[in-house]
């Protein structure tokens, strides 16, 4: 396979996923929001926090209002991980892939792109939200589903399993990070309530509130949620499931000793969570230096597989 | 309201679906009286559904203007052109002959130049060719057959014959959009398919496979194929994806390519480099390889003439195969014809005077006003002279450009271009003006395709029917019934 066509299937399913956890994120913030006191300082904010987009946030908007926050993170085209812009990637990437994917799989995206921006408005204003940011998961689950039954498991899979699962982790680690920082923050005011509303909030984001009920059998606590998130073996969202399906897929690719191994370095240091303990710097700490380890991961798939300075057998 | 026939009027130009007003042709007949059952509002709403598939499916086309390079969707008639089988069946034939001599005549300019020596064509046109290749003198490649893959432009005048216009023996595009347009009526007509005995036109990339592993130099089960584009901004690069995902072949530009000290050619790939056999360039000659042409080129593969000098690549189509698009040769196909063939030419070329040739100059030069004036070795419909609708000053140039450079001229009579029904608003049709572009394979075997691509002018009274000059197109159906 052409290392070009790998890398933009790579980014198609970043993008992809990205598109779909927007959509979820600004969701789920929808309902949180109307459960807290009106005094405790959470806002929308957070959100451009969460993304670590505060600088390019601060120079195109005056305030930080609900709608502009909202605007930025799904409609606006100058911030490349809005919605949107995401969404333009994938058909982007998909176009210049065609040859390698399933029909349908350019056809659906071509659809979403279409509907995405024919119907963007009613995802910024709060009636219609709800609905819009559903139809959005919908598609991106149906383009998602198609290709589980249609496309062969060969290396475009694998490469698009790569994108979907790193983009899961960071995402993962952003999540607990966000739940940690308003912890830190609101320290002296935090109760109980307040605490299950955002980690609870935090399991959501990632649609994990089912699956962390029936595994954990215990109450939203921070320590829990987060060993949870981190590294829980089955559910699809934690860092360890999403690390584990990048160490499958790599395995089937070629020259992959040295991303093996940093996958398997990376598995092996855990956080001590014990319940005694609130989440403070320490751990956020830990967070960060997951954040690089993919950062880097990033990196190695590229000079691995995407590179065109390859060493000249000919 | 529902499409009232007894008002079409195609007036005195061939029609290709109305024979006489109000009398539809054989092989447009259930076509006519089903249009006729919809009322205007079904056919609005099946338009409107042609455009939202359109759009879906994402067929485009790319233009460029001034204010950067636009995708656009492609323009779509929802109303078929229709053909007879019959008809079809002679004119298929016409083209093989035709493609299979002009690849003996390629073969022969980069050979012995027989067809030189024995003055059939005089030796300056050739010397003087734009696209005379001296690079590829003594090249070989496989099966004789430089042109594989040509799109030969079809006209019909008022006598209802079929004309050759143009062989485009270079790159030539469109046939993505001839499946897709077949793909759109499918979904869109559904219930004339149960009707009629409409002739199936999806084999063509499996055809298109069959032929380019044909041309492989290694001996091996699975040659590695690839399709190389110049890349997005290229107009046709939709269709440069579509059929590289049809043959299940990598798409791949000029930067996934190297050629090694071995002259052979590779491909850079997660595992490494990997050899490839056949290339099916959508990359004009000149831009193929800097090593040899023009050296900024940054589409092309630099060494990629030496791989395929040295047969260690097949090239479709091989360089040098433009020689036989320039339209002085044209002239002469049907001496080609019968130079090599010993035949007589199936299909007639447009009546062409050359410029060349000093009496039929003169009878250019009198008659400008009548006739339509192409520069040899263009394409795309530029840089041509329409006479009658032209000015006196424009006139007046072509003039002065043919007698400094008569070599590079041609005119024909402006053809009376057959028509057919248009969807021009709610329920209303008029006649158009329209061509086909059948797409011919030559390898160890031939194939035409069934029809071709139908471009459609879609602004009344307007013979220019290229996608980027306001043409549209229709689906082509060659129908199985009486002849017309």
């Amino acid at each position: 396979m052409l290392s070009k066509v790998a890398e933009k299937l790579y980014w198609t399913a970043r993008y992809m996923e990205r598109v779909e956890s927007t959509a979820r994120l600004v969701s789920v913030y929808d309902s949180l929001l109307f459960d807290l006191p009106q005094e405790f300082d959470i806002s929308w904010y957070n959100l451009v926090t969460l993304n670590s987009s505060e600088s390019l946030f601060e120079k195109e908007y005056a305030n930080r209002s609900e709608l502009n926050v909202v605007k930025f993170l799904l409609a606006d085209e100058a911030n490349p991980s809005s919605m949107l812009s995401a969404l333009n990637m994938v058909r982007e990437n998909v176009r210049t892939t065609r040859d390698v994917l399933p029909y349908d799989y350019w056809e659906m995206v071509n659809e979403l792109h279409i509907f995405a921006r024919g119907n963007i408005r009613q995802g910024i204003f709060r009636r219609a939200r709800h609905k819009f940011l559903g139809q959005m998961i919908k598609g991106c689950q149906q383009i998602n589903g198609s290709i589980m039954g249609t496309m062969s498991r060969d290396a475009s899979w694998h490469f698009l399993r790569l994108g979907r699962n790193l983009e899961r982790a960071d995402m993962a680690t952003r999540l607990l990070d966000a739940g940690a920082v308003i912890q830190i923050l609101s320290e002296a005011e935090i109760h109980m309530l307040i605490g299950q509303v955002v980690w609870g909030n935090v399991l959501r984001s990632s649609s994990a509130d089912l699956s962390y009920r029936r595994t954990m059998r215990s109450a939203v606590r921070d320590c829990d949620v987060a060993a949870f998130l981190l590294y829980d073996p089955h559910f699809p969202r934690s860092l360890h499931f999403c690390l584990s399906a990048i160490l499958a897929a790599v395995k089937k690719l070629p020259n992959s000793n040295e991303v093996v191994e940093k996958l398997q370095r990376i598995l092996k240091t855990r956080y001590e969570l014990e319940n005694s303990q609130r989440l403070g710097d320490e751990f956020r700490d830990y967070l960060n230096q997951l954040q690089l380890d993919l950062g880097g991961l990033h990196l190695q798939f590229s000079q691995t597989w995407f590179s065109l300075e390859q060493k000249d057998t000919a | 309201m529902s499409i009232d026939w007894n008002q079409y009027d195609p007036q005195d130009y061939f029609d290709e679906l109305i024979a006489l007003k109000g009398v539809p042709r054989q092989s447009a007949r259930h076509l006519v009286q089903h249009l006729e059952t919809l009322g205007g509002n079904e056919l609005e709403s099946c338009r409107q559904m042609a455009e939202a598939t359109i759009k879906e499916m994402g067929v485009s086309f790319t233009v460029y203007t001034e204010e950067g390079n636009i995708d656009r969707a492609w323009p779509f008639d929802i109303i078929p052109r229709t053909i007879s089988a019959r008809q079809w069946e002679r004119t298929a034939a016409g083209l093989k002959q035709r493609l299979k001599a002009l690849n003996l005549f390629i073969g022969d300019l980069y050979d012995q130049q027989e067809i030189l020596k024995d003055r059939v064509i005089p030796r300056h046109i050739i010397d003087d060719s734009k696209n005379f290749r001296p690079e590829c003198v003594g090249v070989k490649p496989a099966h004789g057959v430089w042109a594989h893959i040509c799109g030969t432009d079809l006209v019909r005048d008022a006598d209802g014959e079929f004309y050759v216009l143009e062989d485009n023996l270079r790159v030539p595009s469109g046939v993505a959009y001839m499946l897709e347009n077949r793909a759109i009526t499918k979904r869109v007509l559904p219930e004339l398919f149960q009707k009629d005995e409409i002739k199936p036109v999806g084999d063509y990339p499996a055809r298109l496979f069959d032929t380019l592993m044909s041309l492989s130099p290694r001996r091996i089960k699975r040659p590695e194929i690839v399709v190389l584009t110049p890349g997005i901004f290229n107009s046709a690069y939709f269709e440069h994806a579509y059929l590289a995902q049809q043959m299940g072949a990598e798409l791949v530009e000029g930067s996934d390519l190297v050629v090694g000290k071995d002259n052979c050619v590779y491909m850079r790939t997660i595992s490494g480099l990997e050899r490839i056999d056949v290339i099916y360039r959508r990359i004009d000659d000149l831009f193929l390889d800097p090593e040899v042409f023009h050296s900024d080129s940054v589409v092309g593969v630099p060494g990629v003439m030496r791989a395929w000098r040295a047969g260690n690549v097949a090239l479709a189509n091989a360089p040098g195969a433009g020689v036989a698009d320039d339209k002085v040769v044209y002239a002469y196909v049907p001496e080609i014809i019968r130079y090599y063939l010993n035949e007589e030419p199936l299909i007639a070329n447009v009546k062409t005077y050359i410029c060349d040739d000093p009496e039929q100059r003169n009878y250019v030069v009198e008659h400008i006003a009548e006739l339509v004036v192409k520069p040899a070795n263009e394409s795309g419909g530029y840089g041509m002279l329409i006479g009658p609708h032209s000015s006196r000053d424009e006139q007046a140039r072509f003039v002065k450009l043919i007698n400094e450079n008569p070599r590079n001229y041609i005119a024909q009579p402006t053809l009376s271009l057959s028509t057919a029904p248009t969807l021009v608003g709610e329920g209303r049709v008029e006649p158009r003006h329209l061509d086909l572009r059948p797409f011919v394979l030559q390898a160890e075997e031939s194939y035409v395709t069934t029809g071709g691509l139908t471009r459609v002018a879609m602004n009344k009274g307007s013979l220019v029917v290229n996608s980027s000059q306001g043409g549209g197109s229709k689906d082509t159906w060659v129908v199985n019934g009486e002849a017309n």
